[in-house]
């Protein structure tokens, strides 16, 4: 049997929607046991929240008032402790897990499978490269341990409806105190989130500015959409760093994208093209985005996306 | 002086739509536009920026690759750096070696910062950083927006899915930059012509005396799936007509 450890994102009280993907992708692996590990500082509530997923066989707890951030140094010999009775090691590509998993990888003493997007077999797993201009199967060396951030765009969240049992652990190693948080900023807003909306509305250079960009969150607003951008837009200051979608922002799948004033660089369109729809309102017929829309409308944003929302009512 | 070690990778060129060959063998490099990876120019220009302030004497800039990756390096010298050293090694390099053989050239310069780029733009992979700083237990701060040194710590601002998030961690430590750590600077004539006489040490990746396990093997290459074929609708009522139709508004 293959015995799978999924390290837990959360914000120190909520399971981070990412972890129900590691799930369904950790599923996808033949005789697979699964197990969340939740480290926080009151990992309680996150547990009980991992333990109803379906397709979640255990659940480890470990809690430590160090915890309280997720400071990948401080993280990752815990959870190298736990891997100890485990074949695989899953997280997911968000900052967070980018961040922790290829420390755990080194003191492994592996490389890391980074944007796992396919499970071939328990070994043998697909990943995108040159920002996801060519698609490698990779395979991991039997014997030697699998670890791999999970692309969650990628996979569905695993729905609820699981009852795993919920254990406490203590890994007894020694944590650095090399590495102290300070303080987080974060955007306080009551938009969907960007990386699991359904719908979302991006921008890109052709808002011309921060005030134009108010535009697009008019028109998300209007939509119940989440905001996105492109990293032309965000490099300009129209946009803050964490709506960029693309290459080295956010990788994401909505049901529905819209894309406006957005050439669509390659390094763009590959944090996109898992979306179901892609909508392109661009000036520019010429413009790359509009070879991967699936509804293209050539025209001046400032007289589309006015109108579009007055006919939204 | 505080010395500062940066990596320097050797990548296809940003603006160069790679290609998957035929045989699905690997992808199309022949005469293919080579550069030094985009997020490694913002940390060699962190790097020299601190420098520029006082606060750090000798940059060193490090790769691991090719005999030719010696290219790259020299545009390193030329926009600032004092020396540079090349391990060499053809082939395909898991992170995991990547991060062993960096090691090995910090153990010999004891560099009290150690700036990456936050990914290579060709394998996506984003593990450098966080190995090498777990192989030298110290900590790591990944995707830098903002550095600051203040006595034996830095100060650093990461970009992070949900906004910035700041860290503070003892020297030495790892960082990995952004790309809105800074906006690096163009090279001048006169700094190329000055590079050609900068040092350059040439190491075998055999003389550290490191095991390449090749732990992960790649053992086919493919495009990415085409999207279908969409439709262009000529104004705004044909655009909402078509979100309805598909459901995606009422």
């Amino acid at each position: 049997m293959t015995q799978i450890l999924i390290v837990a994102e959360h914000d120190g009280t909520k399971l981070n929607p990412s972890t129900a993907r590691c799930v369904t992708a950790a599923r996808q692996v033949p005789d697979a046991k699964v197990t969340v590990a939740v480290l926080a500082a009151a990992p309680e509530a996150i547990a009980a929240e991992a333990a109803s997923l379906a397709g979640v066989d255990a659940v480890l707890t470990v809690a430590h008032p160090a915890n309280a951030q997720p400071l990948a140094a401080v993280l990752a010999p815990q959870i190298v402790a736990l891997a100890a009775d485990y074949s695989h090691v899953f997280g997911p590509s968000t900052s967070f897990g980018k961040d922790v998993m290829p420390r755990v990888a080194a003191l492994l003493g592996v490389s890391q499978i980074s944007d796992l997007m396919a499970v071939d077999g328990s070994h043998q797993f697909k990943r995108p490269i040159y920002a996801g201009n060519a698609i490698v199967t990779v395979v991991a060396t039997a014997g030697q341990k699998v670890v791999a951030t999970v692309r969650t765009a990628s996979f569905d969240a695993a729905g609820p409806g699981g009852s795993a049992p919920v254990t406490a652990a203590s890994p007894n190693v020694a944590l650095p105190t090399h590495t102290r948080f300070v303080s987080k900023a974060e955007a306080k807003s009551d938009r969907p989130d960007l990386q699991t909306a359904a719908k979302v509305v991006s921008g890109g250079r052709a808002l011309a500015s921060a005030e134009n960009f108010k535009l697009v969150f008019g028109l998300a607003e209007k939509m119940g959409a989440a905001v996105g951008a492109s990293r032309a837009a965000v490099d300009a200051g129209y946009a803050p760093n964490e709506l960029q979608v693309g290459q080295t922002g956010k990788i994401i799948a909505p049901q529905l994208y819209l894309a406006i004033g957005i050439s669509g660089a390659i390094q763009h369109l590959t944090g996109i093209k898992d979306a179901k729809t892609i909508v392109a309102i661009n000036k520019d017929a010429e413009a790359p985005i509009f070879e991967v829309a699936d509804i293209g409308l050539v025209g001046d944003l400032f007289q589309v996306v006015p109108e579009l929302e007055k006919l939204l009512g | 002086m505080r010395k500062i070690m940066v990596g320097v990778k050797r990548v296809v060129d940003y603006n160069v739509r790679v290609r998957v060959k035929p045989d699905n063998s690997g992808v199309v490099l022949d005469g293919v536009k080579m550069s030094v990876n985009p997020f490694d120019e913002i940390a060699l220009e962190e790097a020299l920026r601190i420098r520029e302030r006082g606060e750090a004497g000798e940059i060193v800039a490090v790769c691991i690759g090719p005999d030719d990756a010696q290219q790259q390096l020299r545009t390193a010298l030329a926009m600032g750096a004092d020396r540079a050293i090349l391990v060499k090694h053809d082939g395909l390099l898991e992170p995991i070696t990547v991060a062993r053989a960096l090691k090995a050239v910090a153990d010999r310069e004891s560099p009290e910062i150690i700036i990456l780029g936050k990914q290579a733009i060709d394998d996506d992979n984003s593990q450098a950083t966080q190995m090498l700083a777990a192989l030298l237990d110290r900590p790591q701060v990944t995707c830098a927006s903002k550095v600051e040194i203040k006595g034996q710590t830095l100060v650093v601002t990461r970009e992070v899915d949900a906004g910035l998030e700041t860290l503070e961690v003892d020297l030495p430590a790892v960082i990995s930059a952004d790309l809105r750590l800074n906006e690096p600077r163009y090279v001048k004539l006169p700094d190329i012509m000055k590079a050609k006489k900068k040092p350059l040490d040439v190491i075998e990746f055999a003389s550290l005396g490191l095991a390449d396990p090749g732990q992960l093997k790649i053992t086919h290459y493919e495009p990415p799936k085409a999207r279908a074929k969409g439709i262009m609708v000529k104004d705004v009522a044909e655009l909402l007509a078509a979100l309805k139709t598909k459901g995606l508004v009422s």
